[in-house]
């Protein structure tokens, strides 16, 4: 399987993800640069997590008009799988593939923690190696993960589903303390309508090696093996 | 011809930086203090270009750009 992490200028997890999808999960996985108009035949399209173009003017919005996003929005609207980890997921709300925007955290902190996640819903591409309620120990390192959506909005993603992964505690009850950054109903990572497109504050690429003190990342990137595996 | 955008958060969103500022003032005794909204000012210098040309490209590049509709709103002056 291939897949193509995209590497802005200011991106920092782009060697991480593909460290850990080359080496620990033995997949084809080569870089895509911004500038470029090509996705180089990927099956999954990754944006890593960093600090696109510094972010300057609101995380995400200025990596959300480099040339490349035309192919990834064209690739995810016919059912390309994109994964969005951190500033990842803040381009995606900028490029309108996700519904929904980010706040600064709600303490005005930098939060690099470890957190719990549970996992709302296991019938998508990104979690179906996982088992409903499970809950992941997974790193978050962000200043803007305080995820705002309005009312109308919220009912519409959370009919269709499209709610993956909230801030919860260790035995998976959400909390006010467990919602470190504020977001709006414990929101840690969603899909689109179509649930082929992922954004995640989380890292899993971070998460990925006992060494490291957690594996559960490799459920995100097991799933996606396993759905485009089968999907041929 | 200069243009001064300014890009605040809606009413409906909560501004933590905004309540941070608010929260200093009131320690300082500032207590006329009710309400304390954060935004972004941006000041644009534009070539020679029509008053028509104005009206049409600033709410374009406002919204698309300077701004996160879903989040913020915008308005703009002409400064001179």
């Amino acid at each position: 399987m291939r897949f193509g992490i995209v590497v802005f200028p200011g991106s920092n997890c782009d060697y991480d993800t593909l460290h850990v999808l080359k080496y620990v999960v033995k997949q084809e996985a080569y870089f895509l640069w911004h500038k470029d108009h090509d996705l180089k035949n990927a099956d999954c399209v990754i944006l890593p997590g960093g600090f696109s173009y510094g972010d300057y003017l609101r995380s995400g919005a200025i990596a959300r008009f480099s040339p490349l996003m035309q192919e990834v929005k064209e690739f995810a609207l016919c059912g390309g799988i994109v994964l969005g980890i951190c500033n990842g997921f803040q381009v995606l709300l900028e490029l309108g593939l996700l519904p929904g925007a980010m706040l600064r955290n709600k303490n005005l902190k930098f939060l690099c923690q470890n957190v719990h996640l549970r996992i709302e819903n296991t019938d998508t591409p990104f979690t179906n190696k996982g088992k409903p309620g499970q809950v992941l120990n997974i790193p978050i390192a962000h200043f803007d993960g305080n995820y705002y959506i309005d009312g109308p909005n919220l009912d519409k993603i959370k009919k269709n589903n499209q709610i993956l992964l909230r801030y919860s505690s260790a035995d998976g009850l959400l909390t006010e303390k467990d919602n470190f950054n504020g977001s709006l109903d414990c929101i840690a990572g969603l899909v689109n309508e179509n649930k082929n497109v992922l954004g995640m504050m989380p890292h899993p690429e971070r998460a990925s090696e006992t060494l490291l003190g957690s594996r559960d990342g490799h459920i995100i990137f097991d799933s996606i093996i396993d759905y485009i595996k089968n999907d041929r | 011809m200069k243009v001064r955008v300014l890009v605040s958060f809606k009413e409906s969103v909560l501004d933590p930086q905004g309540q941070a500022v608010k929260n200093a003032l009131l320690t300082l005794g500032y207590d006329i203090i009710k309400d304390v909204r954060q935004g972004k000012v941006f000041e644009l210098e534009l070539n020679d270009i029509s008053r028509e040309e104005i009206d049409k490209v600033i709410p374009e590049i406002s919204h698309k750009v300077l701004s996160n509709p879903i989040i913020e709103r915008f308005e703009w002056e002409i400064l001179k």
